[in-house]
Order: structure tokens, then sequence, then C-alpha cells
């Protein structure tokens, strides 16, 4: 599905990110982890043709992310504030990400009745722009428009910080639960280790802009990262 | 103390990320301001002759009558346009500064601003002119400089009283445009009430104190309100009322346009640095009655006509336009990654700006008052307007980077800069065009042919709106990854 190919990204001669082939299947669940500085918003922003790579290029179905933006009809994506307008309600929020992804009303509500739960009443109906939301109620926000209009491709950047402990673990398994379906490839990126772990089937860890690491999960990958990181 | 306050704003301004226009736009303000110099001190020439040649009255009695309006006009430009003294107050909170010193450094910031010497530049040639033609004796000259000083620094401080609450500079601006008006009509002068303070202000010794009283008393409130209000949950607070959700679903028949449509009415409505736009386009309405009731000289050229035109049924077009697609610079990233077509948010933003247009010059019909060729001027510089100088805007605005914070004026410190200076200037070449159009066709045949030049013209550029909107459309393409990040960089 995703196909990153002989990617460097230099700022002012400082190389920030080097990998030269990294593929990542249709229906994975790919965990990014490293330490900050080690290039995990780089990529996601290339991926996303936010910043030019230096070389190389990145595919996404086959597209090249920098030449067309056909990618962009199955693809969503959260990485920070700068995904949301902060002038809009939620609701308003929801149905413009809606229609600009073809979705009417009626889908959009249909979409967010599954994630009441989720919301824990403090998302819809709060008479509030989203500027005036807390940290962590705009990030469920954020995450839940990544879901609209069927995407094949989420892309969550630190999806777990500044929620709290209920939604984190309410978010592990909406994150579980796209994982499973083979049509959609998730993207996740995160400081906890146990939280990435528990819901990505492969990991790739990233120091200094370069992969050092790739495991698919299983009982000892938590123990191999902490390994690593403890260095 | 006061260094360390100096230092962070000279890294702020000097680190910025848009300082590279930044810098341009300094020299060009630069070029500004001495042009308003320069006017300010031939018009206190010119103001002096004239009364004292042509109408062979006293100057200075004149001058004061005229004064009050002059110190409500300063109160409202300076409400307007000045920047309010912003310094990143959160992260110094709890560092061991004395919170009055924070303060102090603020207000006393806006003490040196220009909007505060410009007037020396009228009044010092005027006094000068008073005591060297006038004889009018050297000590009350400078009383009545004093007092005059006192109420640009009331005025001063009054403003950033002011800024804290919306709806007071409403009051004050409409309660000056009725009493400009009975004055004009002639039922009730209030200058009759006021002239007599200005006028002791030069003849009785110690009136001046009355003035540097009130700046002193003003300083004073401002100075506590600012004290009061350095806490988190009080000024420093994002104040959050209770809103509800808007669907506009009205606007549904203007297509996949639409969808932007309606995200901009919501930003318009509910952003204060957005809003001021709407705010501009009425004033602007209102600029034609220099022109059309020929009470300034220099404007009674036929060619200002179309000028006038231009501004009374442009003036949301201008401050808008020239800002998109800026006002979208907070989210700018999640607009580059939804499945957009540059062209439907464009013609959104072209659409909105057409509306305005003829709302404006519906409003403007008024104007039919003063003669229909008056009117005429307004609706050919409509159509000039929408044909050509709206692809303009939209084309000079593709490459403004200057991000847009919409959320900062929710703060009581935070940038109140209601709009941005660079907005007029930007828009001062696309007057010249129309005018020397007009000038061609009155001077060469008839008012009408150069009325009918310029809205050939206007109707001319509809034609180039595809190849315009591809242009734009190729600029932020290619200019994509360098908008992204200087939208990046706040401030």
């Amino acid at each position: 599905m995703i196909a990153v190919q002989d990617i460097t990204k230099t700022y002012a001669g400082n190389t920030v990110l080097t990998i030269e082939h990294l593929e990542i299947p249709k229906g994975d669940s790919f965990g990014l982890v490293g330490n900050n500085g080690a290039g995990k918003t780089t990529l996601f922003s290339a991926l996303l043709d936010l910043i030019k790579p230096t070389t190389g290029h990145i595919e996404n179905n086959g597209i090249r992310v920098d030449q067309s933006e056909e990618w962009k009809s199955i693809t969503a994506a959260f990485i920070d504030e700068t995904f949301l307008i902060g002038y809009l309600t939620a609701e308003e929020y929801f149905y413009f990400i809606g229609e600009l992804r073809g979705q009417n009303k009626a889908d959009v509500d249909a979409l967010l009745s599954e994630f009441e739960d989720f919301f824990h009443g403090e998302i819809l109906g709060q008479k509030k722009y989203l500027r005036d939301l807390s940290k962590g109620n705009q990030k469920k926000v954020g995450i839940v428009a990544t879901l609209i209009g069927n995407p094949e491709v989420i892309i969550l950047d630190e999806p777990f910080a500044n929620l709290d402990p209920t939604t984190q673990i309410r978010l592990k398994k909406i994150i579980k639960d796209l994982a499973a379906d083979p049509a959609i490839t998730v993207l996740v990126s995160s400081h906890d280790l146990m939280h990435v772990t528990e819901v990505c089937s492969r990991i790739v860890v990233l120091d200094k802009g370069e992969v050092v690491k790739d495991l698919e999960t299983s009982e000892e990958t938590l123990k191999e990262l902490e390994a690593h990181f403890n260095k | 103390m006061f260094k360390h306050f100096i230092t962070l704003q000279w890294k702020s301004f000097w680190r910025s990320a848009s300082l590279s226009s930044g810098l341009w736009m300094k020299i060009f303000m630069g070029f500004w301001a001495i042009y308003l110099i320069v006017m300010m001190v031939v018009g206190s020439f010119g103001v002096y002759t004239y009364i004292d040649k042509e109408l062979s009255l006293n100057p200075l009695e004149v001058i004061n009558r005229f004064l009050i309006y002059w110190f409500v006009f300063d109160l409202i430009f300076k409400y307007a346009l000045q920047k309010m003294p912003v310094i990143n107050i959160k992260p110094l909170l709890i560092l061991p500064f004395k919170k009055s010193k924070i303060v102090s450094f603020a207000l006393g910031k806006t003490v040196f601003s220009f909007f505060n010497s410009i007037h020396a530049f009228f009044f010092v040639p005027f006094s000068i002119l008073l005591i060297a033609e006038g004889d009018a004796p050297v000590f009350n000259v400078l009383l009545w400089n004093i007092g005059l000083i006192g109420l640009v620094y009331s005025n001063n401080f009054l403003n950033i009283l002011l800024n804290n609450k919306d709806n007071l500079i409403y009051f004050v601006a409409g309660t000056v445009a009725i009493l400009g008006g009975l004055h004009y009509f002639g039922y009730f002068d209030i200058t009759q009430y006021t002239a007599p303070f200005f006028q002791g202000l030069y003849e009785i010794k110690w009136l001046f104190l009355i003035p540097i009283a009130t700046a002193i008393v003003a300083y004073v409130i401002s100075f506590r309100s600012f004290i009061k209000d350095l806490y988190l949950d009080a000024g420093l607070a994002t104040k959050s009322k209770n809103i509800k959700t808007e669907n506009l679903q009205w606007l549904d028949r203007f297509g996949k346009t639409a969808i932007f449509l309606k995200n901009d009415i919501k930003l318009i409505k509910r952003n204060k640095r957005a809003r001021s736009t709407i705010i501009l386009s009425i004033l602007f309405l209102f600029y034609g009655l220099l022109f059309f009731t020929g009470s300034i000289e220099a404007y009674d050229g036929p060619v200002w006509k179309i000028f006038a035109g231009i501004f009374v049924s442009g003036g949301f077009l201008l401050s808008f336009g020239q800002f998109v697609p800026s006002w979208d610079s907070s989210y700018y990233p999640l607009m580059m990654t939804q499945n957009i077509r540059y062209r439907e948010y464009l013609s959104s933003k072209w659409w909105l700006m057409v509306i305005a247009t003829l709302l404006s010059t519906i409003l403007a019909s008024g104007y039919l008052y003063f003669g229909w060729e008056s009117y005429l001027a307004v609706i050919t510089g409509a159509i000039f307007n929408m044909g050509v100088n709206s692809h303009i805007v939209l084309w000079a605005g593709a490459y403004v980077k200057t991000p847009i914070d919409l959320t900062s004026n929710k703060k009581a410190f935070g940038d109140k800069q209601a709009f941005n200076v660079k907005t007029l200037m930007l828009s001062l070449p696309k007057m010249v065009l129309p005018m020397v159009l007009y000038a061609i066709g009155h001077y060469a045949y008839s008012p009408y042919a150069g009325f009918l030049l310029v809205a050939l013209a206007g109707i001319a550029g509809f034609a180039f709106r595809n190849m315009v909107f591809d242009k734009i459309e190729k600029i932020y393409r290619t200019e994509k990854y360098k908008t992204i990040w200087a939208y990046k960089q706040k401030k």
C-alpha cells in the first residue's frame, strides 16, 4: 500500500531522515516509535506531501504523493491541531470533512453514533468551538474525523498523547478494530511502547532518522523495545 | 529588567518566519509614514493659510472648533489600526519579574507609537505659524500644545482600555456620526460647547492640567486593569461563550463551492480579525462622502470619482481578498491533505467577494443624493472590482505567506490589530489602472466615455477568470511546501 523509496530529508546540511526502503502492505497496522527528533512526524508529513523529501519519493497505493493528488481521496490523517478548524463546532467540523469526502449528514451522523462512548459526552452538542475544547477533546475530534468517508489509509501521529486513561483504552479498541479490517492500513506513532505493541502488528523503530528495528509484534516485542530504549 | 523585554522583542522580530516579507513591508510602511508626515506638515501650512487668507478668520479659533472631531477620529483610528502592546506574557508570569514591570513595559511601548507622534507633525508647524505669522504669545501656544499632548495620550490609554470592550467603540463612532450629521445639517453644533475648552487651553494658564490629569488617570486605570487581569483565568484566558451549530443550508445551491462558502461565512462571523473586514467595508462605504460632497478640494478632479467608486464598492474585496489563503493558515495542512480542488476553493472566495461587492453597491445607492453621476462612478467601480480587481487581489494574495492567527484576538493581551495597514497599501496599484482608463476616456471624449472604458475593462476581466485561476492554482502548487512551512511559524 505504501512504499518509501530512498528518501532523505536534509535541513541545512543536517539529515533528519534516511530511509532506503520501507514497504507497508495493505491491511497492515503499522507502529512507529522513536525518541524525540527521530523523524516520526517528518516521515508522516512526507507521506502526506506536506514536506518534500530532499531525495527519493513515497508511493501511496501506487501513486507518487508528490506528483498526483489521487491518494488524498483514500487517505486520512490527524497529525496535530493544524488539522482542526478552530472556529467550528465539533459537529460542523465533522460535516465539513464529510462534505469534502462525499458523505452527507446522515452518513456522518451514523458514523458518529458509533463513537458516543469514545466522546464520553464531551464533544457533541457542546456549544463550544473546537479551539475552546481541551487538548484531549480536540484529539478525540481529530481522530474520529479521520474515520469519515471510509479511508483506506489512516495516519495518526501520537494519538494517545493527552488522552485520559479511559479514552486511551477506548482508542486502543478503535485502532484494533481498524487493524482487523483487511482493507484498512493504519499508521500510528507513539512514545508509549505498551500501547503501540498492543495495537500494532508491526513496529518500526526510528533513531536519528534511520530504521534501526523492524519487528513483527510478538510476546517479546515489548521487552525488546524496552531493552533498545534503555541503552 | 526592561533590557530583557527589549531583547525578547528584538529576537521575536528578527527570528520570525515572515521577516523577509515583513521587512519589505516595513520599508514600504516607512515610505507610507513619510508620506503621512509630509501630508501633515503640508496640511498644517495649507490649513493655516487657507483660514487666514481665504476665510480671513482666526486660524486658532477655527482649528479649536474642529479639534473635538480630530481627537475622536484619532481615537477611532487608534482603535482600528494600532497594535496592542504584545509581548509574550504567559511565560513571563512565573519568572522573577514584578508584574508591574511587565505591565509598564507593555504600556510604555505604546507611548512611542507612530499614532502619537504623527500629531506633532501637524501641530508643531501650525504653532510656529501662529507665533510667526499670527503674533501669538509663545507661552500660550506652548500651553496649548501641552494640553493637546495630554489629550493625545489620554486617547492612547483610553484606546487600551477600550480594546477590551468590544461594543463601546461602536457607540463612540455612532455618536460621532450623529453629532457630525447634526452639525453638517445645522441642527446642533457640538463644537460650540467644546471650542471654548480648546480655546481655554490657549488662554487660561492652568487649564492644560486637565488633559494632563486625564492622561495620568487613564494610564493608572489601564495599568490597574492590566495588572488585575494578569491571571490565566482572567485577562489571559480565552473567553468562550455559548454558541450554536449552524448549517447554512441555503448556500447549498452553489454546489461544490458551497462547502467552502459556508466555512468562509463562519470564519468571518466567528473571528474578530476576519470580522474587521466587514467593518472596514462599511467604513469605505462612507469614504465616498469625501469625494462626492466636494468637501476636500484636492479630490475635486474628475478622476477621483472613479477612485472613490472603487473604494466604496470594494472595501470588502480589498481587505478580505488580500489574505486568501492566509485566512485558512491555521489549518492549512488539513486543507492540503483533503481531497480539495483548488478551483472550488478559489471560486468560493471569489463569489464571496463578488457578493460583498454587489451588496456594497446596493447600499451605496445613497450616493444618488449627490446626483446619479456619483452613483454611476460607484457602479462602474463595482464592475471593475468584480472583473479585474477580484482577480488581482487573489493573485497577489497567493504570494502572501503571513499566517493569520485567528484566535489571538480573543486574548486580552493578544494581537488586537483589527486590520492590517498592509492591506491598504497593497491595494493602491489596483486604483491606478481604472483612474488612468477613466482619464483617457474623460479627457479624450466625455465623462461617460471614461465610465464606459472602465466598465468595459471590468467586463473584459471576467474573460481572464479561468486564466488567472489557473495561474493561482499553479502558484499554490509550486509554493505549497513553502507556504505550509511559513504558516507553521506563529506570529
